[in-house]
């Protein structure tokens, strides 16, 4: 059950993988000038779409979590309201924090809130997708012994990486290399979707490696 | 522990660290003295006749002039190789090679017009320093100890400076580095990169071109890059229609200022770097002879003397090169001994500069080795004897060429001995020095890191291993010093420090490492996040571009840290608002967890907005299109507008209002201000006349030119007067808080109605006041004068309420950071007010938010310790601050109008009152954040009086025991584990010298592995004379703030002992 849970979280993972990098090189075709560095909005925006797209996707078809036990049409729609708000006010807060963080305020405000928006879709929806719209099992998450399943600990993984690397992201700005990448915020989009992908792909290893010391109890 | 051993110890490993920076400042900073004397016309630089001109002639100064004009054009990195002929074929295809046509043009076809040679530049060769060399002759250093450091203008004599004295005008196309060396020096001027040279024929005598594309092109490209050899093509056409235009009476020198390596970087002194090329031209046949082979190598400062003789101006006061020969052989076709005597005339004039200037020099300053000196001063007066031989034989009989050539070879030996003694002092690193240097402060870090560690360990013989090293260090030095006068060389008082120091620190190293192995954990600071953090901070100082964004780079690191320890909290179950995990938890710590929750929340929104707010007073290190600097770092008398004028200056009283009110309320919240000690009735009263004295400061100084005449002097004495009031209330304010640190409340249970009071409430004369007043009673001194009182007869057991007494060391701290901010904020603009209102609200939640992030000590009697977390974000924050005030790492940006607060009229000759009070201003955060430092160890117990109050308050109803166990101590605990309090004392020091030391550390292995960068002089360099300076400033802040808690301490004690005995009676 277990190892078949494991290969399942792979094989999602890889699809996962696979749709960012497909988000690099199939725009080209459809769009003239397309490139991820110069028309970096663009890019954000394909990326960020398609990767939702692939999660819900994902989530419908693997339904990693027995769904609960109401399941009145009224219900789901406001499940999937609540989590439209939810994902809107953690773009907001992202943004706050990047600004926080010493991002320009009021120049390349499209920038800075178009990577809020990558940074939740990294991170944000995957919890949305998993644990639905409830800041309470969220929390519990991340927490020391807050896991519940694999599924829980590859969230862990991933959203700690792509903030991780979008952090990282941010240290080669200051430098005088003159790249055009150096440019805010494309070297913290790229940081942070790097960090997804690695995240992706480690987890079901690092879960595979651990599998005899991860024991959950039942929620 | 003792307490004078703390200190004791702390001192000795300041001094390790201080006897390591001067070790290692003593080889890498290379110091000159900058003399201002000026040569002049009227006055020869020595006694002798003249030969072939001088004084009396029009238009002559010390020889009559060959040329009347020169058009200079200096080419910026113009790489010997790049002019050089190749008359066999160009040896490889590069794009740099053969493309100076119109230079090899001349080269052939008039070798008797023109010249090439090589043309060597002294290291440094960055920019600044080669234009200083190649005005003034001499060898400019990092620090040329001038008397002007705000600006980057050119004190010396120079020969621009000569040009204008004669009355000759100068005209300057180029760049503006020009306009900072030489302000208001060109009779007309063009900075801007020209190409434009058809006005040339206006002008009368010197026009200087500086000339930047090849540099630009070199470290954007590189020289191999094909746009290299664009640039130089366009050059060519430049220079060709100079030649073109040139007259008979015109002198062409091109030049350039330094080479370049492979990848286009100057700085250094590698051999494509110093080897730049000179071409000079004249359209009259200027040398007799037929070029060498191999051009000739010209030492840069050689163009000073000849370019001045050849002009006829006075040789610049400085000058250390000598003329180049070729050019003094009168005409072409005059006879070899009239050559001869002309070169030697030359020769003997630039010689007498020289010895004048070496003798004044040596006056002023000692760094030239006195035996080179009187060789050489022996070898000039034979010289010059000889001189006066020949002229007065030639006066009666022939001269015999070979005779005057020997003397011109007496003299170049003079010259060039003169020159190497100079390079060997100014421009040359010590590299067994800085080795030196570093190795001891990489020593002392290590020792910081294993006795921090170690501090918390009983039986650990601090004092006998302590006056075990400084023995042995004394011994060491001691010795050193005799080997040093039997060596006959100089007492050099860095030597012998580094020397004594380096031998207590090997035998305290060496007595630790016979104590047996420590575990390895010691040698870690903190878990590793803060590793993480440290390495960061070490690893950014090697890199330029992150010293220049450090103001940047601090707080993005500080908000990181901030957010991990928030993090980290969640992580750990202890932020959990509620759910289901928290519920599993054992009920107190839970209940605790779900109040602390959001209030880390809060704490942490609140640090990261005063982070980014504080960015609003950056300032730039240059500034750039790109980069601005805050426009409120500008005095309020700048702001045009009275309305504006009104808003800031309203906005800055309200500041001012609001930091005097947050400290009574902190204060007031422990309980402090009650009491009746005279520091705090300062606290009352002095403060709000402090803040008063400063806001009419600020509106005076801010409006004085707008007062009516009549209230002009009155206004003028008031400037001058309310600093110094202001500076003398502070004073007497830590002189009152030295004299009764003690700032408690007491209320003796004797004299209230019901002996048995509850703990916590006070006497019910005080009811009205518990809103504000909280209360505090010590158990342990209940306990003792229970004990005491029972023993003496069964009386009713009195109690005693002492308010404040949680928080008296803290108070005192507190209250001398309030009495220390008045002062250093006179010396800063008006609005800094703002940063500083940030700085305070800043650091009190950061602590805060550390001493939630620690937990409560509760109930643990020692041993206290600092996490690596707090002092990490300690150290950062304080950096942080040094860029939110305005300031920068570089000289420029230094605020010098500091030095005029409470004395608009300058100062009398004595350096030490400004540099005081600009030191003052540059360093006014690590100052604070250090005399703070010991607030880092003693916060966590103040907050856990707060948040049992609260827990108190809460609580409807609990028996006197349940309150008894709850009773906190808050910092009394500290006081009932006097040992530990003093090892705690000492590893909050420990760590924080630790943290400040490695930094230290970075800039001197960045300043001294990257002695050969482009930007070493200009940031490198700086950054390594803040840091260190920070360094001497944070750690004597440091000991003067730890000692002062000890103070209180020992007033506390005192004061415990007079309370028992008026008890007792």
């Amino acid at each position: 059950m277990k190892d078949t849970d494991i290969k399942r979280l792979f094989y999602a993972h890889l699809f996962c993988v696979f749709s960012i990098i497909l988000t690099t090189f199939t725009p080209s075709l459809f769009l003239e000038d397309f490139s991820v560095l110069e028309t970096h909005l663009t890019w954000m925006c394909i990326c960020s779409v398609c990767v939702t797209i692939v999660n819900v996707v994902l989530y419908l078809l693997i339904k990693p979590n027995p769904s609960s036990k109401r399941s009145s049409i009224s219900h789901k729609i406001s499940r999937l309201l609540k989590s439209c708000v939810y994902f809107f006010i953690s773009c907001l807060l992202y943004h706050a924090i990047i600004v926080l963080y010493g991002a320009p305020l009021i120049e390349l405000m499209l920038e800075t809130f178009l990577f809020a928006v990558l940074l939740s879709t990294f991170t944000t929806l995957p919890c949305l997708c998993l644990l639905g719209p409830n800041i309470k099992a969220w929390l519990r998450v991340f927490t020391k012994n807050g896991a519940t399943s694999i599924w829980d600990n590859s969230l862990q993984i991933t959203t700690l990486s792509s903030v991780v690397g979008a952090w990282l992201g941010a240290f080669p700005i200051p430098l005088d290399w003159e790249r055009p990448w150096q440019v805010w915020p494309i070297s913290c989009t790229l940081g942070a979707t790097f960090g997804y992908v690695a995240g992706l792909l480690i987890s079901p290893v690092w879960i595979y490696r651990n599998r005899k010391q991860l024991t959950y109890k039942s929620r | 522990m003792l307490k004078a051993l703390v200190l004791f110890f702390l001192a000795w490993v300041c001094f390790l660290f201080y006897a390591g920076i001067a070790l290692f400042t003593s080889g890498f900073l290379l110091t000159r003295l900058e003399l201002t004397n000026h040569s002049s016309c009227q006055e020869l630089p020595g006694k002798g006749p003249l030969v072939g001109g001088g004084r009396g002639e029009p238009g002559a100064c010390w020889t009559a002039p060959r040329f009347s004009r020169a058009v200079i054009v200096l080419i910026d990195a113009l790489r010997f190789d790049f002019v050089q002929p190749w008359p066999g074929g160009l040896p490889a295809q590069y794009p740099y090679l053969g493309k100076l046509g119109s230079i090899q043009h001349l080269l052939e076809t008039k070798p008797q017009h023109a010249r090439l040679y090589r043309f060597l530049a002294d290291p440094p060769t960055t920019t600044m320093q080669r234009l200083k060399a190649l005005t003034t002759g001499s060898l400019p250093t990092f620090i040329d100890a001038g008397s002007n450091f705000a600006s980057y203008a050119i004190q010396e004599d120079n020969l621009i400076a000569q040009l204008n004295n004669t009355g000759k005008r100068v005209v300057f196309m180029g760049d503006d580095t020009w306009k900072g060396l030489f302000p208001e020096a060109f009779s007309q001027a063009f900075f801007f990169p020209s190409f434009n040279v058809k006005d040339l024929h206006t002008v009368d005598s010197g026009i200087l071109e500086h000339l930047y594309p090849t540099n630009h092109c070199g470290h954007k490209h590189g020289p191999h890059h094909p746009e290299m050899a664009k640039k130089l093509n366009q050059m060519d056409q430049v220079l060709q229609t100079l030649v073109e235009r040139l007259e008979n009476d015109t002198l062409l020198v091109v030049a350039g200022d330094h080479g370049m390596t492979e990848t286009g970087d100057h700085g250094g002194d590698s051999k494509p770097e110093v080897m730049a090329a000179l071409f000079l031209y004249s359209s009259l046949p200027l040398f007799p002879r037929a070029p060498p082979e191999d051009p000739e190598v010209v030492p840069q400062v050689n163009l000073v003397p000849t370019l001045a003789l050849l002009l006829g101006l006075p040789i610049p006061f400085g000058n250390i090169g000598e003329v180049i020969v070729d050019l003094f052989s009168g005409e072409v076709d005059t006879q070899p001994l009239a050559t001869a005597l002309a070169q030697a005339s030359a020769y003997h004039l630039n010689a007498q500069q020289v010895s004048r200037f070496l003798h004044a020099y040596s006056l002023a300053a000692q760094d030239l080795p006195p035996e080179e000196l009187q060789r050489l001063q022996d070898l000039f007066s034979s010289a010059s004897s000889e001189y006066k031989r020949l002229l007065d034989q030639l006066k009666t009989e022939e001269v015999r060429e070979a005779d005057v050539q020997a003397l011109i070879s007496q003299l170049r030996l003079f010259l060039q001995g003169a020159r190497t003694a100079c390079t060997e002092t100014w421009a040359r690193f010590r590299p067994a020095r800085m080795i030196g240097g570093t190795v001891l402060l990489a020593f002392t870090c290590l020792l910081c890191l294993v006795t921090s560690g170690l501090t918390s360990s009983p039986d650990f013989p601090f004092l006998g291993l302590l006056l075990k090293s400084v023995a042995w260090g004394l011994v060491g030095a001691a010795l050193l010093a005799g080997g040093l006068i039997v060596g006959r060389t100089g007492l050099d008082p860095a030597l012998l420090c580094s020397g004594g120091a380096a031998t207590s620190l090997v035998a305290f190293l060496w007595a630790l490492k016979w104590r047996g192995k420590p575990p390895m954990a010691i040698f870690l600071p903190g878990p590793l996040p803060i590793l993480v953090l440290l390495f960061l901070r070490f690893a950014a100082l090697f890199s330029d571009s992150f010293v220049l964004a450090e103001a940047r780079a601090a707080p993005f690191l500080l908000c990181s840290l901030s957010l991990f320890v928030v993090a980290q909290l969640h992580w750990e179950g202890r932020l959990l608002v509620g759910g289901p995990t928290a519920s599993c938890l054992s009920s107190p710590t839970a209940s605790v967890a779900r109040r602390e929750g959001p209030r880390a929340l809060g704490l942490l929104v609140g640090l990261l907005l005063c982070v980014r707010l504080s960015s609003l007073f950056h300032r730039c290190p240059e500034e750039t299109p790109v980069c601005q600097s805050s426009p409120w770092l500008a005095p309020l008398s700048s702001v045009g507008g009275g309305q504006a004028k009104n808003l800031w200056y309203g906005a800055c009283l309200g500041a001012l209002g609001v930091l005097v009110l947050s400290v009574r309320f902190w204060l007031r919240r422990c309980g402090n201000l009650n009491s009746s000690a005279p520091s705090i009735l300062f606290v009352r009263w002095g403060l709000p006349l402090m803040a008063l004295g400063t806001a009419a400061h600020w509106a005076l100084a801010s409006g004085s030119d707008e007062a009516p005449p009549r209230l002009q002097a009155l206004v003028s004495g008031a400037v001058i007067g309310l600093p110094r009031v202001v500076l003398g209330l502070a004073a007497i304010g830590l002189g009152l808080l030295l004299w009764q640190p003690v700032t408690v409340l007491v209320k003796t249970g004797a004299s209230s109605p019901n002996p048995i009071v509850v703990p916590f409430v006070g006497p019910p004369a005080s009811q009205a006041d518990l809103n504000y007043v909280v209360p505090q009673i010590y158990r342990r001194m209940q306990e003792a004068l229970r004990g005491k009182l029972a023993g003496g007869g069964g009386q009713t057991p009195l109690a005693l309420a002492a308010y404040g007494l949680g928080s008296v060391y803290s108070a005192a701290v507190v209250t001398t950071l309030a009495l220390l901010v008045f002062p250093l904020l006179l010396l800063h603009t008006e609005r800094i007010i703002l940063a500083f209102l940030i700085l305070f609200l800043q650091s009190f939640l950061l602590l805060q938010l550390l001493a939630a992030a620690v937990g409560t000590p509760a109930g643990s009697p020692g041993p206290f310790s600092v996490p690596w977390l707090a002092i990490s974000a300690w150290a950062l924050t304080a950096t942080q601050t040094f860029y939110s005030t305005g300031h920068q790492p570089v000289f420029p940006a230094i605020h010098w109008n500091a030095a005029f607060v409470g004395f608009p009229e300058g100062h009398d000759s004595s350096p030490v009152l400004p540099a005081l009070l600009v030191g003052a201003n540059t360093f006014a955060s690590h100052l604070l954040f250090s005399v703070g430092c010991p607030l880092l160890l003693l916060w966590p117990f103040v907050c856990e009086g707060h948040s049992s109050t609260k827990k108190k308050k809460s609580l409807t109803s609990g028996t006197e025991e349940e309150g008894e166990k709850e009773e906190p101590l808050m910092e009394m605990r500290l006081r009932d584990a006097p040992h530990h309090f003093n090892a705690a004392l000492l590893q909050l020091g420990l760590k924080y010298l630790f943290i400040l030391g490695v930094q230290v550390l970075a800039c001197v292995l960045a300043a001294s592995i990257l002695r050969r960068h482009l930007m070493v002089w200009k940031v490198f360099a700086p950054k390594f004379i803040f840091e260190a300076v920070g360094f001497v400033v944070s750690s004597v802040a440091l000991l003067l703030g730890v000692a002062l808690v000890m103070w209180v301490d020992r007033a506390v004690g005192s004061w415990f002992k007079q309370l028992i005995l008026s008890q007792e009676r």
